[in-house]
């Protein structure tokens, strides 16, 4: 407790906690981010929704008929379908 | 001391709400919004219409490392045989180009692979019956 406090002004504890916490914390959360951001490991249901909608992009044009394909695409992307309006 | 548990308590609280959040952003999507995505996904849109006869013939076929290969160019008449090969060779190149420019669009350019793979079962996976896909080393028609 001493050791902590020999820093600071020696009346001015109260003051100096708050900025101390705020530090505290960016930096947990800073550290905790970058963790988990470099160490993520490669999200596989997220990639194959991906590719299915990049496959019903490129397939679409002469596609579009073929029940099939098109049964388990789910309208999941709220961006779609102004996209594919531009591009079609 | 009071005051110091609290502290530690709450640190705790808000890294565990930002791994998780972090996770879960992770988790959920994967950018493929970018121009350079959407320019190659055009391209082969547009390739897919000379792309889908070659399908159905059987001449070209879906391979299993997310490519397209001219599996046997005998089904095609002499005078396509060249077109084929072009047809094939430019769609790989943009595949790869997807494959590579959705890694980077998510800051993760070591997932290329992950990337390739999974579009690999993919196209194969919804290859529409009559078209040619390679499963374990041959060729099978779905």
């Amino acid at each position: 407790m001493p050791g902590l406090r020999t820093s600071g002004l020696p009346e001015a504890p109260m003051s100096f906690s708050p900025l101390r916490t705020l530090v505290l914390v960016c930096g947990v959360a800073a550290t905790a981010s970058a963790c988990v951001t470099i160490n993520i490991y490669f999200p596989a249901a997220a990639a194959e929704k991906a590719a299915d909608r990049i496959i019903d992009e490129v397939w679409q044009l002469r596609d579009a008929g073929s029940p099939a394909p098109r049964s388990n695409s789910v309208p999941d992307a709220p961006h779609s379908p102004s996209e594919k309006g531009a591009e079609q | 001391m009071k005051a110091l548990t609290k502290l530690t308590r709450w640190l705790a609280a808000m890294a565990l709400g930002c791994m998780l959040a972090f996770a879960v952003h992770a988790q959920g999507n994967l950018e493929v919004d970018s121009p350079a995505i959407s320019a190659l996904k055009a391209s082969m849109q547009k390739r897919h219409a000379q792309l889908a006869p070659l399908y159905a013939s059987g001449a070209i076929g879906f391979a299993t490392d997310g490519s397209i290969a001219l599996r046997d160019a005998s089904l095609l008449p002499l005078a396509q045989r060249g077109g084929a090969s072009a047809l094939v060779a430019a769609e790989n190149a943009d595949r790869s180009a997807l494959y590579r420019e959705i890694a980077r669009a998510n800051q993760h350019p070591e997932w290329e692979v992950d990337i390739r793979n999974t579009f690999a079962q993919r196209w194969i996976d919804r290859a529409q019956a009559g078209w040619w896909v390679q499963r374990g080393g041959a060729w099978v028609k779905k």
